[in-house]
């Protein structure tokens, strides 16, 4: 589904801050791989998911989505077919326009209404919406016409979750999703996104600071350290590996701890 | 009686067209969050190409073409902030400059131009019928019938994928860039809108007027950011149709406040300064309701107080 070839990517080269943030990343992704990326503080797992998504284009190496180079494509293009959850659930949603427009600006996009500019929203639409809201369980269903920006961080997070999958993408991007969220809610998500993701058999890519999560979570485990995919685990393997293995494993390969103020081991 | 219907009729039909500047304000300033400060120079440009066109015998053509100089002018500030890269503020600033000697060409390389004797939209609507009431009340019939369609198409607009995504784009810029929007586009469009009515605005004044000079749109943008400022203190901002209300009641309540002003014999000359003013308290007055809130509570805690 997704190809990676050699992503190389340098930011401001040629100064004192100069700094790789990609190396030579090569990653293949079979359709409905879904995998969990950890790895130490600037190891490059944000930057990676900014490449796939197009916010710059690599110095060297190709991108190929589903057989399609996407390489220079741009980042706006390359969201219909992509979509993305950032740690700040504010990011996700507009504030000032209520959940139905919300979702209706996602559910418009499709191919069907690409070039529709005057298209509007009909009863049958706001009908199959009030379904997808009901799934939530938060209650939204019935708050349709507030605006977004009243809703808490978690209500917002699983809407941009349902927002990106409700015209199911080619792949997820899930960059810390629920990092900001309480406990509780954050499990809730988490939930939603399980289900959403099996529903659809969605290619997924998340970004973790819980080691446990992502030995559980999914059917693949990146390590990721200066840039580079220094660790990659699936199948058997994966299966019976606890998280002193992981960590372990990381050791051995990168020769010193992972070091990440904001991990959670457990 | 403090005014007149004549002057309360006057207020209206300038209430009336001011409300269409308010609206292209309202698109750019509160909707795609940008200061658009062209919109001295293209209220302008609308007035000097709907007078040429008029002047060349086509009364009814005067309107589409001064949108359209209008939409052009939108493209260009739009144009210089998405591919060129320049802050916003300064786009609006740089087209208005340029617009200066751009409306001069149009008007003849002259800084004056004059209407009166010609047949235009609204002389012709009023030679309709001899009827006292009517040729009274033409102007603002027609003034209102063309705002009330521009209002309900912005309002429907706004409610397509296309007014959507350019609502988004002002709303939040990271979930516009990761949800298949080009803001370039959106930005674009809507600047075209909202210029294309400062255009119709300008367009229409000179109408009115039947005479105007290049130093028409001085200010304009203030006055207008007055009328959208007054009007969503006013009606809060809810949803598209009221809010479009509510621009619309700010710049009558604007040009009413101004009559009063003038009714009241405030010398012309100290006009500026009672816009000024307006535009100020306008401004201050959602703040100045918190600070009345907080020292109520204040008072009412004391009394509480003085009890114990």
């Amino acid at each position: 589904m997704l190809k990676l070839n050699g992503i190389t990517k340098t930011f401001n080269p040629g100064t004192v801050n100069e700094k790789k943030a990609l190396d030579g990343v090569s990653l293949h992704l079979a359709p409905g791989d879904f995998v969990t990326v950890v790895g130490s503080n600037g190891a490059g797992k944000s930057t990676l998911f900014h490449a796939i998504a197009g916010v710059f284009f690599p110095d060297r190496g190709s991108i190929v989505l589903d057989g399609e180079d996407i390489t220079f494509k741009p980042e706006y293009r390359r969201s219909r077919e992509l979509g993305r959850l950032f740690q700040d659930p504010m990011k996700g949603t507009a504030p000032h326009m209520t959940i139905e427009e919300n979702l209706a600006l996602a559910y418009l996009r499709t191919a069907k209404h690409q070039h529709a500019y005057f298209s509007r929203t009909g009863k049958s639409d706001r009908t199959f919406f009030r379904d997808q809201l009901a799934r939530l369980d938060m209650g939204l269903e019935d708050r349709m016409g507030q605006p977004v920006g009243l809703l808490s961080g978690g209500q917002r997070q699983a809407l941009t979750l349902l927002m990106s999958t409700m015209v199911p993408p080619k792949i997820l991007l899930l960059d810390e999703h629920t990092a900001a969220l309480d406990p509780g809610t954050a499990e809730k998500v988490l939930k939603i996104t399980r289900e959403v993701v099996a529903e659809h058999k969605i290619t997924t890519m998340m970004v973790t600071h819980n080691m446990h999560q992502a030995l559980e979570l999914g059917s693949r485990t990146l390590m990721m350290d200066s840039g580079r995919i220094v660790l990659d685990v699936q199948g058997e393997e994966r299966k019976n590996m606890t998280v002193n293995d992981l960590l372990e494993r990381f050791k051995a390969r990168v020769g010193e701890d992972l070091d990440n103020d904001r991990i959670l081991l457990s | 009686m403090l005014l007149s219907v004549v002057t309360l009729r006057t207020a209206l039909e300038m209430g009336a067209i001011y409300s269409l500047v308010a609206l292209a304000l309202f698109i750019s300033f509160s909707i795609l969050n940008i200061a658009d400060l062209s919109t001295d120079g293209c209220y302008t440009l609308g007035f000097a190409v709907g007078a040429t066109v008029t002047l060349a015998g086509h009364p009814f053509l005067a309107l589409p073409a001064a949108m359209l100089a209008g939409v052009l002018s939108g493209f260009v500030t739009a144009f210089l902030q998405t591919k060129l890269g320049v802050e916003s503020i300064l786009a609006g600033i740089i087209v208005n400059t340029g617009l200066y000697t751009v409306n001069l060409a149009v008007m003849g390389w002259s800084s004056n131009l004059s209407i009166f004797g010609t047949d235009t939209l609204l002389s012709l609507t009023k030679g309709l019928s001899g009827n006292e009431f009517w040729t009274g009340w033409s102007t603002l019939i027609v003034l209102s019938a063309i705002l009330a369609v521009v209002a309900v198409l912005t309002a429907l607009f706004f409610r397509t994928r296309l007014g959507l995504s350019i609502r988004a784009t002002g709303d939040n810029a990271d979930m516009v860039r990761a949800s298949s929007i080009n803001p370039a586009f959106t930005i674009t469009v809507g600047l075209c809108v909202a210029n294309s009515l400062t255009g119709l605005a300008g367009c229409l004044t000179g109408l009115v007027n039947k005479s105007c000079d290049i130093n028409l749109g001085t200010g304009m943008v203030t006055v207008a950011l007055a009328s959208l400022i007054i009007g969503e203190t006013m009606f809060g901002r809810f949803s598209i149709g009221l809010r479009i209300v509510g621009v619309i009641a700010g710049s009558c309540i604007y040009r009413i406040i101004i009559a009063v002003a003038l009714a009241a014999n405030v010398p012309t000359e100290c006009f500026k300064l009672v816009s000024a003013l307006i535009v100020a308290v306008a401004i201050a007055m959602p703040q100045g309701r918190k600070l009345i809130a907080i020292q109520r509570q204040k008072l009412a805690r004391r009394k509480e107080g003085a009890k114990c």
